[in-house]
């Protein structure tokens, strides 16, 4: 799963979909998890980066990920196809 | 330094309102042509047109008659107008005009005023009463529709359509209705304002979505810009927009102009679904009020369309800038009575 190419994310959180013109503010924990979803990396790897960096165990990561990507995914800002 | 053309453009739809014309952004487009040294002939149908008073941008104004006095009235007072300014180019930008200019346009020709719009047949077969024929010959998606001609059709929408469907004027105005009462509300309101037929159009749920778009009548796309609207009025206009980098948009653009050949400027409505299909609401036959978006990410649309119907030059845009956003505003301006007194009186200021 990434996030869809043309999907810009700036360094303030601020994030633009150029095909629909909508855009979106997330925070920096979520800035971080959209970084490493646009380098491809997968779940683990970014469970792994997140709960060493932050005070929280996989568990309780694993929730607010999934949470998080059906946000992603119901903006439709997740590319399944490439 | 280059030299600039010099040419006298006469153009309507000065009406700045909160509905507004499309004639200040197209004046404001031609005004910024490096090409170009124009002179701006406005041409009313109020004597509150915000246009009238906004100066710097409009060297002069007169009033015209309506088109529902007919084109002989329309075209004595263009040709006393031209007579005193020597029109080289007309830009019309209201739907309700666009017919008698369409039909006049060899006498204007013969007159010495330039136009560049579409064909007659161009401006029927993309009518909101024909888009059904129009979706079907060119093989597009457009919502079913239906003319509403008297009151007792409105009986028959339940055959045809689940509710809520949208009830259209034929050249402006559309209303949202989930039962027969509030479509028979809207009849009312609407025949009364733009005539019959009232067209009833099956509504599609998705995100609403337009491309401003020029054509050189040869099937070749000059320019397009894609754009959502941010900011709708209550009247459902753009009061804000951003431009969009939508491959889809653009090649469906591409597709409806080099279909019909389509000269001129044109806005296409389109809704977008949430399986991305593109339902064609409605093709407007001229360059909308938002068209200054289009100038601001790269593409004076307005200039290209200048230059085509004076036969110059026209290379085709490839690119724009995407998230360009235009934000609308209101100022008051502050007139002089003397003014609204020469409008009001002379018809000319």
């Amino acid at each position: 799963m990434k996030i869809r190419k043309n999907i810009a994310v700036s360094d303030t959180g601020f994030v633009f979909d150029p095909s629909t013109g909508e855009s979106f503010t997330v925070n920096e924990t979520g800035q971080e998890i959209l970084n490493l979803l646009k380098k491809e990396k997968s779940y683990d790897e970014i469970a792994t980066a997140i709960t060493m960096r932050y005070d929280i165990d996989r568990s309780g990561f694993e929730k607010y990920y999934q949470d998080f990507i059906e946000m992603l995914n119901h903006y439709h800002l997740i590319d399944y196809e490439g | 330094m280059e030299n600039k053309k010099k040419l006298v453009v006469a153009v309507t739809g000065l009406n700045n309102t909160d509905n507004p014309g499309p004639g200040i952004p197209v004046i404001r487009a031609i005004r910024e042509s490096s090409g170009l040294d124009v002179k701006v002939v406005g041409l009313v149908y109020e004597t509150l047109e915000p246009g009238i008073y906004l100066r710097d941008l409009v060297d002069k104004v007169y009033m015209l008659p309506y088109p529902s006095e007919g084109s002989e009235a329309v075209l004595d007072r263009l040709s006393y107008i031209h007579h005193r300014e020597h029109i080289d180019l007309l830009i019309p930008n209201f739907d309700a005009e666009l017919y008698t200019f369409i039909k006049s346009e060899k006498v204007l020709h013969e007159m010495g005023i330039r136009t560049f719009l579409p064909t007659l047949e161009q401006l029927e077969e993309r009518h909101k009463g024909n888009l059904d024929a129009f979706g079907e010959k060119y093989d597009l998606l457009v919502p079913e529709s239906m003319p509403l001609l008297y009151e007792n059709d409105i009986r028959k929408i339940d055959e045809k359509f689940e509710y809520p469907v949208m009830v259209k004027g034929k050249f402006y105005d559309a209303y949202i209705a989930y039962n027969e009462e509030q479509v028979l509300s809207h009849f009312n309101k609407i025949s009364a304002k733009w005539g019959l037929p009232v067209i009833v159009q099956e509504f599609i749920r998705g995100t609403e979505v337009n491309v401003v778009a020029l054509g050189d009548g040869q099937g070749n796309t000059v320019g397009a810009v894609p754009m959502r609207k941010q900011y709708i009025t209550d009247k459902g206009k753009a009061w804000g927009g951003i431009t969009l980098d939508n491959p889809d948009m653009l090649e469906l653009t591409h597709r409806i102009i080099r279909a019909t050949r389509w000269r001129g400027g044109m806005e296409l409505e389109l809704m977008r679904t949430d399986d991305d299909q593109y339902y064609i609401l409605e093709i407007n036959p001229r360059i909308p009020a938002w068209v200054y978006l289009a100038v601001g990410a790269g593409q004076n649309l307005p200039e290209a369309l200048v230059k085509l119907a004076m036969g110059m030059e026209v290379e085709p845009f490839t690119s724009y800038e995407t998230g360009k956003i235009f934000v609308r505003y209101s100022w008051d301006m502050i007139i002089d009575m003397k003014d609204f007194e020469k409008i009001s009186t002379k018809g000319e200021i």
